[in-house]
């Protein structure tokens, strides 16, 4: 049994302090003891982006990131975005342009849509296309994704005319 | 205690004894003196070997993170310095690295994805020295060279290789269990080079290559000169094409001296059949990637 060490950080805006085994990964903590459900297990290697979460803005796999790794970060999931004002524009956008097929990979995506929306990596398709490179829908549903995504960086830049 | 998603049983953990994290070079190297210890940045790698094989994990875990001197990008008298946790989408937006080293650049833009980008560093692509790695390329290709920190009876030791030294084979490197990355430096190149780098993978994105071509050469009318060629995932390590680069040094740039460097690089490489490719077809794709990229610099 691997040793357990103790970490605080902010989950999604609230300070937390857990206890966890050093091997744990971030998705580990999140579906088991902190049994937050909405980032999902797929690959499990870093390659479907099911998992994404941001970690100080940042999005990256947590099914390849521990736990201890995050002591004194601020750890975003699909939970926090879903009470998140922010977000507002980007879940609409999701519902309005039918993004969802079986949903499995939503969550992911829609952490990589805010991750693209803040770093204003650019609002054309092309660059929406690469950001999502991480991130896999078995369902072929991407063009939806982009739509969605593009949508949101536009109403975004609009709102920023005001 | 994780739980395989096929069967749902509990499958065996590492057994990680101490968790550190050091918030200076001094404390970190002190803590590898033993050699028991496997230093993680953004685990992008090693996170996966270890869940791969839980045996692997070794019983000292040292995180460089809050190791403050090991972040940025900066001039440093002649050098391109880069801290070895400066993470792959730091390398693809950093101005710096765009001016001195826009292959490296290129290199971290055909990188994993997104969110691999964020998490992964120069440092851990260098230390796991995949014979595949992103980065060794261009590395090797801007004779970047590795500085490598130890402490050692009460004293810090620092020694300085070259990248291509560094690499010994496929996961191997010349770090001692001692040592600490601490920086990845390139020399200022002081003339324009022209650089290529063309990684050949199945998919775009996430793809480990089948193999990558860079080129950096100083370019005198229609000649190479001072030219580096470098070739990853077709031999144990990253490596430099030194037959290609005299075939193409300082001869003037016509189809036959590309058909002959392109030719000359079958002799140097020793590739593995493995799940990406056959032997025989990485040595097709470094022939005509190496055509290609030739090509496009004759044309350029």
């Amino acid at each position: 049994m691997s040793l357990i060490h103790e970490i605080a950080f902010l989950l999604n805006g609230s300070p937390i302090r857990v206890s966890v085994p050093v091997t744990m990964t971030v998705l580990e903590m999140l579906r088991g003891p902190l049994n937050m459900t909405g980032t999902k297990l797929g690959c499990g290697e870093g390659e479907c982006g099911a998992c994404s979460v941001l970690v100080d803005g940042q999005s990256m796999n947590s099914c390849i990131l521990l736990a201890v790794e995050c002591d004194g970060r601020e750890i975003t999931s699909i939970e926090g975005l879903a009470a998140d004002p922010g977000t507002a524009g980007l879940r609409r956008a999701f519902v309005d342009a039918g993004a969802v097929q079986c949903g499995f990979c939503t969550p992911g995506m829609v952490i990589q849509g805010k991750y693209l929306l803040d770093a204003e990596a650019g609002g054309d398709r092309a660059a929406i296309s690469r950001g999502l490179e991480g991130n896999l829908c078995r369902c072929t549903g991407y063009q939806k994704v982009i739509d969605a995504i593009e949508q949101a960086i536009v109403s975004k830049a609009g709102a920023g005319d005001d | 205690m994780s739980r395989n998603r096929h069967t749902g049983q509990a499958e065996p953990t590492g057994s990680v004894r101490a968790y550190h994290t050091p918030d200076s070079v001094t404390a970190a190297t002190a803590l590898l003196a033993d050699g028991q210890a496997a230093v993680i940045a953004g685990g992008t790698d090693l996170v996966l070997q270890c869940r791969a094989a839980p045996s692997s994990w070794q019983p000292v875990l040292v995180s460089i993170r809050r190791i403050d001197a090991l972040y940025g990008v900066r001039e440093d008298e002649g050098w391109l310095w880069l801290g070895p946790l400066t993470t792959v989408n730091e390398l693809l937006l950093d101005p710096l690295v765009a001016r001195h080293a826009p292959v490296l650049c290129r290199a971290a833009d055909c990188f994993a994805s997104s969110q691999v980008r964020n998490a992964a560093t120069v440092g851990g692509n260098l230390c796991n020295a995949s014979p595949a790695g992103d980065l060794l390329v261009p590395l090797i290709l801007l004779d970047a060279q590795v500085e490598l920190c130890c402490f050692d009876d009460g004293v810090a030791r620092v020694r300085s290789l070259p990248v291509e030294q560094f690499l010994i084979g496929p996961g191997r490197t010349s770090r001692q269990p001692n040592e600490l990355l601490t920086a990845v430096r390139v020399p200022l190149a002081e003339d324009t080079r022209v650089f290529a780098f063309e990684k050949f993978g199945t998919r775009p994105a996430l793809d480990i290559a089948t193999v990558s071509v860079g080129l950096s050469a100083v370019r005198t009318g229609d000649r190479l000169t001072q030219v580096r060629v470098a070739l990853g995932a077709v031999a144990p390590t990253a490596l430099r094409a030194r037959e290609v680069e005299a075939v193409l040094e300082n001869r003037k740039l016509d189809d036959e001296t590309i058909a002959s460097a392109a030719s000359a690089a079958l002799e140097e490489i020793n590739p593995i059949d493995d799940v990406r490719a056959s032997s025989w077809y990485r040595k097709e794709l470094i022939h005509n990637l190496l055509l290609r990229v030739l090509r496009n610099v004759a044309d350029s």
